[in-house]
């Protein structure tokens, strides 16, 4: 197991050196000078030339990869260009929203599809995983930005249950703050929950025909009994990992659900950036996305190892 | 063929159908400001209604069903075009450099979803349709990598391609003669399922502004228009919502039902 994980963190390392040189690369082709966009068409030379000395633009293009990096690493993100605040400060504050709004997505995404897929995988054939299964089809074509946008209509205009947008704050107590994010959290986990629900259901029918559960039948259990004790167990191996594979999607998903709930998140951080110009800001996010998908990712990997040895030894 | 096959196909077509059908005629100019007939709900004039500016949103769901179909088939086009040769190449060559490079590759694209492709190129070049095609394009290349080397290197196995090899065809001839024509069901259920993704993906990236910008209709920009009408216009968001939904579960069931009808085992076991 050691090897392995040595091995996978190695080809972890090497994924986030190329995805940072990518990202880098792909920021440098924006035309433009920041230092310019910052001061106005008519700023001084000198004062431009300052700017640019404070911001490391002055420096080649390897030096301030270097200096990026190295600084990430430390934590340091740089500045923003618009706001001339430090970037990872900014992002630590956008954080505290769009994180909880993904673990709570998750939660409800998982809360909703283990009793779906269990439920439907126990009735296969019949009626109830008939509507199991028409439901999870239209739930995964089901836009969740308009799915957000029909719970603001019905849950937040018609009936007045939620705020329509907006973050209440931690400071205003957990009660508040998960209050502000239950609509945007149903909208993130509906597609997602879909999903699993399927896997899960498909999961449970592969075990229900592998021999130990023919054997758990035989000793005298029930269809019921044999799945809850056996079956849920064994499953649960394929459907974890579509749990840590959702956690990346939910991330990126939160982006656009901020937009139509107005949250003070990492998706408005980004857009806000983008309209301004503020390549630094851009670029330390999508870095910390592409951060996250692959070290959950990698986490993945490494527990699903730990839990199927036959996968340490193929590799 | 299952029901599900006809179905999707059915809505699928519909879909098809009314985009092409706008290049040649809409019920108006979608594009026809119309402020006295503003807000409309459905009605025998509008039968879809009208938006804020009184334009027709039945003609606006038509053209709009032609920016999402041809920026969903276009990033299908990307990913397959690029993804398949990439997939032969590295099950052709298993276990060789070429094959961990391409892996490794396709693992790395994996970890930029389509939204961060998207803000990445937005940031650099600017929010356009051909911005979402690429974005959506490039997200797609590993699909189509994965599944083709994943059924190639199975098909390596099997005895029809060991006596093309005795007879010393060279393994991109192989590839492009054999394997090849063995996986196109496969990669034509995976392009109806990317298909669907990239209506959504089309709709989301539309939606936040990185997508189709005005004045060219997209349903994505048509739901972002609608949010803030929402409360006293809900058809501005209920009417591009259904049409997004109605495709996608369209292509998904047309998805499942090719898989069934195109794999032999779930043919005979129906049968």
């Amino acid at each position: 197991m050691l090897r392995y994980s040595l091995k996978r963190a190695f080809s972890l390392a090497i994924s986030l050196a190329v995805a940072s040189l990518v990202i880098f690369a792909v920021i440098e082709i924006a035309p433009g000078d920041p230092a310019s966009f910052m001061l106005g068409v008519n700023a001084q030379p000198d004062t431009l030339a300052a700017l640019r000395t404070e911001l490391g633009l002055d420096q080649s293009k390897a030096e301030r990869y270097i200096s990026w990096i190295t600084g990430m690493l430390r934590g340091d993100f740089g500045t923003s260009y618009t706001y001339r605040t430090p970037v990872s400060q900014m992002i630590a504050d956008r954080m505290w929203v769009s994180l909880p709004l993904a673990l709570y997505a998750l939660a409800l995404s998982t809360a909703i599809a283990f009793p779906a897929g269990i439920y439907a995988a126990s009735r296969r054939g019949k009626v109830g995983d008939l509507t199991v299964m028409s439901a999870t089809q239209l739930g995964v074509a089901i836009p969740n930005f308009w799915f957000a946008m029909m719970l603001v209509l019905v849950f937040a205009i018609n009936l007045r249950w939620f705020n329509a947008g907006g973050f209440a704050g931690w400071d205003k107590g957990l009660a508040a703050g998960l209050h502000s994010l239950t609509l945007p959290a149903i909208a993130l986990a509906l597609p997602q929950a879909a999903i699993l629900a399927r896997v899960m259901r498909s999961a449970l029918l592969d075990i229900l025909g592998e021999d130990f559960m023919r054997t758990a039948r035989a000793k005298g259990l029930s269809r019921r009994q044999a799945l809850w004790r056996h079956g849920l167990r064994n499953a649960l191996i394929p459907v974890l990992t579509i749990i840590g594979l959702q956690f990346s999607f939910l991330l990126a998903g939160s982006i656009i659900i901020e937009q139509v709930f107005y949250l003070p998140g990492l998706g408005r951080l980004v857009f806000q950036a983008i309209s301004a110009r503020d390549l630094i800001v851009v670029e330390s996010v999508v870095m910390l996305l592409v951060f996250a998908v692959i070290t959950v990712n990698f986490l993945v990997d490494l527990a699903y190892a730990a839990v199927d040895p036959r996968l340490r030894s193929r590799t | 063929m299952s029901r599900n096959l006809i179905l999707g196909a059915g809505l699928s077509s519909l879909v098809v159908l009314s985009a092409l059908v706008s290049f040649v005629w809409t019920p108006y100019d979608y594009a026809a400001l119309n402020i006295p007939a503003k807000l409309q709900t459905p009605n025998a004039r509008h039968w879809l209604g009208t938006d804020h500016f009184g334009r027709d949103m039945f003609s606006m769901i038509m053209v709009g069903a032609r920016t999402s179909i041809a920026v969903a088939l276009l990033a299908v086009g990307i990913g397959m075009s690029l993804g398949v040769p990439l997939g032969l190449a590295a099950a052709a060559r298993k276990g060789s450099w070429l094959d961990e490079l391409i892996m490794r590759g396709n693992d790395l694209v994996f970890a930029f979803p389509s939204l961060v492709i998207a803000i990445l190129i937005t940031a650099v070049f600017g929010a356009g349709a051909v911005n979402a095609i690429i974005a959506i394009g490039i997200f797609n290349i590993p699909v189509f990598a994965r599944i083709t080397r994943g059924a190639a290197l199975s098909l390596w196995e099997r005895e029809f391609i060991m006596a093309a090899r005795v007879a010393g065809k060279s393994a991109a001839h192989i590839s492009a003669e054999h394997i090849l024509p063995n996986v196109a069901n496969l990669l034509i259920v995976q392009g109806t399922i990317q298909f669907s993704l990239g209506i959504l993906a089309e709709a989301g990236l539309s939606y936040v502004g990185l997508g189709a910008q005005p004045p060219t209709p997209s349903w994505g920009r048509m739901l972002a228009d609608a949010q803030t009408m929402v409360s006293f216009a809900p058809h501005l968001a209920l009417i591009p919502g259904f049409a997004i939904i109605l495709t996608v579960l369209g292509l998904n069931l047309m998805g499942d039902g090719l898989r069934d009808w195109l794999d032999p085992r779930i043919r005979v076991a129906r049968s």
